[in-house]
């Protein structure tokens, strides 16, 4: 619901970074996305496609790297995605478990040329 | 092609924004409480009878955020506190920098608890700091005792469950014990109110809840070297 807004963000972030860089053309930004993030990769696709278009950056592409949600039992010392089981240590069935990742919402690179 | 590592937030600009304010907040030691539920779980009754129940002279303000309208607002300002609506004009969600706007003219110096009321949604607003102490979630008892596992997000990253609408239990199923449960295995150690805005069951103990969390604030306050007073 709220991807244009991200795309926007993300963006921002781009121009930003890029005039930092005078005379490099950015082709390809890449981001993170985990599965807490409450951001739809397709929604954000098609929403940032539709705010590329006719601006400075176009053609601009954008890769999403898909995050699953991570749960860490400390007691084992062991990380597991998250699936439909729930949240209980796969190991020793403990409920108990903390959030190790899947929230993530991060510009992990550019892709330029000269 | 050149590939340059980046590794920043998309949203650093927000957080930017969000950390000033908190840093503001708590320079004037001002709790603020960032309140957040689906559409219509009772975000803007909670807070009516809250000022309801504030004394005349608490130095309390409130904003709302809205798609469209300003009636929360204008049901708040009866209560004779500041109260601002925020629209945000088609998001469904509210950012740091709305927030900030909305202070602008605010003489902050003049506050001790500030309580946002975001936009009714279980999704957006969990990815926006708005610099608030703590995120509150409402969760009312006709939208079922699942929605803890169907938007972790929100109950992870939230302080406070408020269970809204305890009145109408007797009518609807929802099994409040597995709500509570669901609440606790995505956010262990998650603190749990009962509430009905209908009754005034559990009120008191809300009214404690942020009562003792302004306390706890002020003693964090205290304690920064910089900005202790
Ligand atoms: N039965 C019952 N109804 C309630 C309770 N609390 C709120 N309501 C009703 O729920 C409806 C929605 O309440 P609001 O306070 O406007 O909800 P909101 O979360 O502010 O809604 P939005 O701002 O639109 O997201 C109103 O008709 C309230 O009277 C409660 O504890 N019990
Ligand atoms: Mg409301
Ligand atoms: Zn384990």
């Amino acid at each position: 619901m709220h991807e244009l807004s991200i795309a926007s963000a993300i963006l921002d972030a781009v121009r930003k970074e890029a005039e930092k860089r005078p005379g490099v053309r950015v082709r390809k930004v890449g981001v993170r996305i985990g599965a807490l993030s409450g951001v739809e990769p397709e929604a954000l696709s098609f929403g940032f496609g539709a705010l590329v278009q006719g601006t400075d950056l176009d053609p601009l592409a954008l890769e999403i790297e898909s995050v699953p949600w991570r749960q860490r039992c400390p007691p084992c010392d062991l990380t597991f995605d998250v699936k439909d089981e729930g949240l209980a240590c796969p190991r020793c069935a403990r409920p108990e478990t903390l959030m190790a990742g899947g929230d993530e919402l991060d510009l992990a690179y550019l892709e330029v040329e000269e | 092609m050149d590939r340059i590592p980046l590794e920043k937030k998309v949203l650093s600009e927000n957080d930017r924004v969000a950390a000033r304010l908190r840093d503001r907040f708590r320079e004037h030691g001002i709790l603020c409480l960032n309140l957040i539920s689906s559409p219509g779980a009772g975000k803007t009754t909670l807070l009516e009878l809250t000022l309801g129940r504030l004394p005349k002279e608490a130095r309390v303000a409130v904003l709302t955020g809205d798609i469209q309208t300003d009636n929360d607002a204008r049901r708040l300002a009866r209560f004779g506190f500041p109260a601002r609506q925020i629209t945000t004009g088609g998001a469904c969600h509210l950012d740091a920098r709305m927030v900030e706007r909305a202070l602008a003219d605010w003489q902050l110096e003049n506050l001790d608890l500030l309580i946002i009321e975001n936009v009714g949604n279980l999704v957006c607003p969990s990815s926006y700091d708005l610099g608030e102490a703590a995120k509150i979630v409402l969760l009312s008892v006709p939208e079922g005792e699942d929605k803890p596992l169907k938007y972790p997000a929100i109950f992870l990253k939230s302080e406070l469950l408020v269970l809204n609408k305890i009145d109408l239990l007797p009518y609807v199923s929802f099994d409040m014990a597995r709500a509570r449960e669901h609440a606790r295995s995505i956010h262990p150690g998650m603190e749990i109110l009962e509430v009905s805005c209908t009754t005034g069951e559990g009120l008191d103990q809300w009214i404690q809840w942020i009562k003792k969390r302004g306390e706890i604030l002020r003693a964090e306050t205290a304690k920064l070297p910089t900005l202790g007073r």
